[in-house]
């Protein structure tokens, strides 16, 4: 049982409340002492050419092509992606479909390498000094080192960065709160990485051209916060750390924002708009790796834990690498769990194919046994409310599931379905084990769904009547320009004879 | 291996299952009923044992014939805990049947004919106890002085009290505090007449005066209704509006008419007030589920237990008053919304303070 943090109630000013939330069993401290060990390279890598949000990145490689560690294999395509590196030198076995690490278990596209054991570094990216460089430059290494959000959410860091020129901001705001129980590798970034994270920070910051970095740690982490706090400035500009209370979904960016500034983020809108961006800890860190090493995104570090696994621990591990792999570098499983996840308890996906590689958004790999998720059967709502004092923003999920399952998805529109933000407070507190969340999935899904369709259709519409209306205007226009053709000939006829006339002097033409 | 398909989370849940917090509820209202029974004898144990089991064979029945699931809902407790209320607003030495039939309206019409668990609108034990005590009005104002288990009735006694409606054990029958008060408000007396003939301020908090289960042992309810609230089962909102609401206006009224009305202490420590404020008050599927609804909720049965205590034709209010305020709650939840996060309270988002969008003014 978690308390809420008395280091929040001693400095009230700092903390803004934040509405609702749990206390979830932390579980934090099956790894929170163990140091991040490296992984060694495995024998085969996937990596998939989505990780991230936005576009999927094309493949630069064919099969049975040699790459080194670093090098380029699948491009950024469009504005919303991101660069995929490969993780480790090998052969390029293929270029096809594997297993998503997504509950849905469908075949996304996926580049296999098998490694040469030698780890080979190709060229690295050019270095960059982040005090000379200016913002657009770092932007640039940010894209091409394939950085994206490492808090789970996968967001390309470059495309985020270009808030920079809509919004006027003044707050970087690092995201170590690390909310999701049993997730420790922020914490131990922290605690191991204090110096590269603040210099990322740092250049992040100055990418940004804001005045002030907030890191924002939970207060369950008294060693992150005293590592952090040995550094006042990151090139030069003004950094603190701000303990907020440990209540889950603390980590989540409006929320974190409301707790750091007070200022609350409108409804669909971003926090840029309040001037505050927030990036996760590790895509600090791996900024810092970029612009400083010219090193890309290949590796990351996530936990491993849950009381399946037989030695949870915090590992380094190279992107692609297959979750199996990961479990069996923690002494495997001791036993069948109720269920594998990548990410946290809270958030995180199920997985049934162990196989599926580890990807840039992936925080953690769980194997929980059954007293763990305390998975128990479905009762009826019993309106206790539970639900509606752990939403963290302000809903009512036990209205909305009602009207869900009534089919009657605008009616949970209006009660607010489109402001959840997926974090399953509310099915966590829920005595009656009902599978909120999921409910809420569906009808989004669904919603989404006719949207587009509904979208699809007006613009077929729009692009049939733009087309009508080309097609009469210019018919009207070839219409008018005979008009105006037939007219001038007419007008020029008419003013031919009486041109004479007009021609005379007003006076002589008078009588 | 193969593991099972879940697809969203979360992946953890509370322990607060329905059981468990319907087991909590039982626990703590184990005190007050423990040491009432105690009082009361062995009648008031063959009535309560009596209410409990059919309260849960009325369950099981009910779930059988609407074909639901017996399994799970018969083990969620809720069957046990409806029996366990209305029996703590029984008269102690009610015949079996009376109890029987308590059991019968809130398992069958109270909840089942609304739909099961979680669908009722209106709170079982108190439909059984209105409706009982508009039907058997002989029986359910049929009070006794407490006479403690081993100076009263004995076991044998005790069963030909509650199986056979035998009256030979001659109880000191007596009127409970508020029918007292108000047959003798009734017949001119003033307050300051009455006030001596009624028990004593200890009496009432420790429970040695007559009433129904429930009704005695004020202290003991209250440290049950605590217990919950430290458990964080039930919310404080609801049990401060409803003492709150009904502290101010017998106040108020005693303040300015001091010989016509009973002053906030006798209200609080008589009748079912306290079994009314933590326990059927704060039943959570007949009440507001946001903080704001449960305020104007308990001040409404708070307000409406004075109101029928003072004006209306039964000494007590507490019944009607949840009852008429279950029937508000859809209302009060249509109105009284939580804010969501970034919206104002009308649903319109909020303004974008401070920084405006580059290149604008
Ligand atoms: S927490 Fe579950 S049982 Fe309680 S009101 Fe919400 S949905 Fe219903
Ligand atoms: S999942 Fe949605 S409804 Fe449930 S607590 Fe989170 S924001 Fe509220």
């Amino acid at each position: 049982m978690a308390f809420p943090s008395l280091a929040a109630l001693l400095r009230p000013s700092q903390i803004f409340a934040v509405r609702g939330g749990v206390h979830p069993e932390p579980g934090k401290h099956l790894t929170a002492e163990a140091e991040v060990l490296d992984m060694p390279v495995p024998p085969l890598v996937r990596v998939p050419l989505q990780q991230h949000s936005g576009a999927m990145a094309e493949p630069l490689v064919r099969r049975d092509d040699i790459v080194l560690k670093g090098q380029l294999i699948g491009q950024a395509r469009g504005a919303m992606s991101a660069n995929i590196h490969a993780p480790t030198s090998g052969r390029v076995i293929a270029v096809g479909h594997f297993t998503a690490p997504h509950p849905s278990n469908l075949p996304i596209p996926t580049i296999t390498i098998r490694s040469d054991g030698e780890d080979r570094w190709g060229p690295r990216l050019p270095r960059l000094r982040p005090e000379d460089a200016n913002p657009d430059e770092i932007a640039a290494q940010i894209e091409r080192a394939g950085i994206v959000g490492l808090g789970g959410a996968a967001f390309p860091a470059a495309v985020k960065l270009n808030q920079r020129r809509k919004y006027a901001l003044d707050l970087l705001l690092l995201n170590g709160a690390e909310c999701e129980p049993y997730l420790t590798c922020d914490d131990r970034l922290m605690r191991e990485h204090a110096e590269g994270l603040v210099d990322g920070a740092g250049i992040m910051a100055r990418a940004l051209g804001v005045s002030r970095i907030v890191i924002a740690v939970e207060a369950n982490k008294p060693e992150a916060i005293a590592a952090l706090r040995r550094y006042k400035h990151a090139l030069g500009i003004a950094l603190s750390v701000a303990v907020v209370p440990t209540q889950y979904p603390m980590g989540s960016a409006k929320h974190l924002v409301l707790a750091v500034t007070g200022k609350e983020t409108p409804a669909r809108a971003r926090t840029a708009e309040l001037g505050v961006l927030v990036y996760n800890v590790g895509t600090a860190h791996a900024v810092h790796l970029a612009v400083r090493y010219g090193e890309p995104l290949i590796s990351r570090i996530l936990t491993v834990s849950g009381r399946a696994i037989a030695r949870p621990a915090n590992v380094r591990v190279l992107i692609g690498t297959p979750v199996a792999d990961v479990i069996a570098f923690c002494g495997g499983l001791t036993a069948e769990p109720d269920r594998v996840l990548l990410g946290g308890p809270m958030m995180g996906l199920p997985i049934q194919n162990l196989r599926v590689p580890v990807v840039k958004g992936t925080c953690g790999i769980l194997a929980l046994s059954a007293a763990e998720t305390r998975a128990s059967a479905q009762m009826p709502c019993i309106r206790c409310g539970s639900c509606v004092q752990a939403c963290p923003c302000g809903l009512t999920p036990f209205e909305m599931n009602a009207r869900i399952h009534a089919g009657d998805l605008d009616g949970a529109v209006k009660v607010g379905l489109m402001d959840c933000i997926a974090c399953g407070a509310c099915a966590y507190a829920c005595p009656s084990s009902i599978p909120l969340v999921q409910a809420f999935d569906h009808a989004k899904g669904k919603l989404a769904e006719t949207q587009s369709r509904k979208h699809q259709q007006e613009e077929t519409r729009r692009l049939a009547i733009a087309r009508q209306a080309r097609e009469a205007a210019m018919a009207e226009a070839k219409r008018q320009a005979m008009a105006r053709r037939k007219a001038e000939m007419a007008a020029r006829k008419a003013t031919e004879p009486g041109a004479a006339v007009a021609e005379l002097p007003p006076a002589q033409a008078a009588p | 291996m193969t593991l099972h398909i879940t697809g969203a989370g979360p992946h953890t849940h509370t322990l607060f299952t329905v059981s468990r917090t319907m087991q909590a509820v039982i626990a703590a209202l184990t005190p007050a009923t423990g040491f009432a029974l105690y009082q009361f004898g062995w009648p008031a144990i063959f009535l309560f044992l009596v209410t409990l089991l059919s309260a849960w064979l009325f369950e099981v029945a009910s779930l059988w014939v609407a074909r639901r699931p017996i399994a799970p809902f018969a083990r969620d407790g809720s069957a046990l805990l409806t029996g366990w209320l209305v029996a703590m607003t029984l008269p102690p030495y009610a015949p079996w049947w009376v109890g029987v039939l308590g059991s019968g309206i809130a398992i069958v019409i109270g909840k089942h004919l609304f739909g099961g668990l979680g669908q009722n609108l209106f709170n079982p034990a108190m439909v059984a106890r209105a409706m009982l005590v508009i039907a058997l009005p002989v029986q359910m104002t049929t009070w006794v002085v407490p006479p403690g288990l081993l100076n009263g009735p004995d076991l044998w006694q005790g069963l030909a009290i509650t199986f056979a409606g035998a009256q030979e054990y001659d109880a000191i029958s007596s009127a409970s505090t508020l029918s007292q008060i108000q047959s003798q408000l009734g017949a001119g007396a003033s307050m300051a007449e009455i006030a001596p003939t009624l028990p004593d301020l200890r009496a009432r908090l420790i429970g040695l005066m007559p009433g129904s289960l429930g009704e005695t042992s004020t202290l003991l309810i209250l440290l049950g209704g605590l217990g919950l609230m430290a458990m964080r089962i039930i919310s404080p909102v609801i049990p401060l509006s409803v003492l709150g609401a009904l502290a101010v206006l017998s106040g108020i009224s005693a303040a300015l008419a001091p010989g016509r009305f009973a002053p906030p202490m006798l209200h609080l420590t008589s009748g079912s007030v306290m079994l009314c404020a933590f326990f059927i008050a704060t039943d959570y599927v007949t009440s507001p589920v946001t903080a704001a609804g449960k305020m104007v909720y308990g001040i409404g049965i708070g307000a409406l237990i004075f109101v029928i205590r003072s004006f209306g034709a039964f000494p007590e209010g507490v019944a009607f008053a949840v009852l008429l305020m279950n029937a508000c709650t859809p209302l009060i939840e249509t109105y009284v919304r939580p804010r969501i996060f970034g919206r104002t309270r009308s649903g319109k988002p909020l303004p974008a303070p401070g920084s405006p969008p580059r290149g604008k003014p």
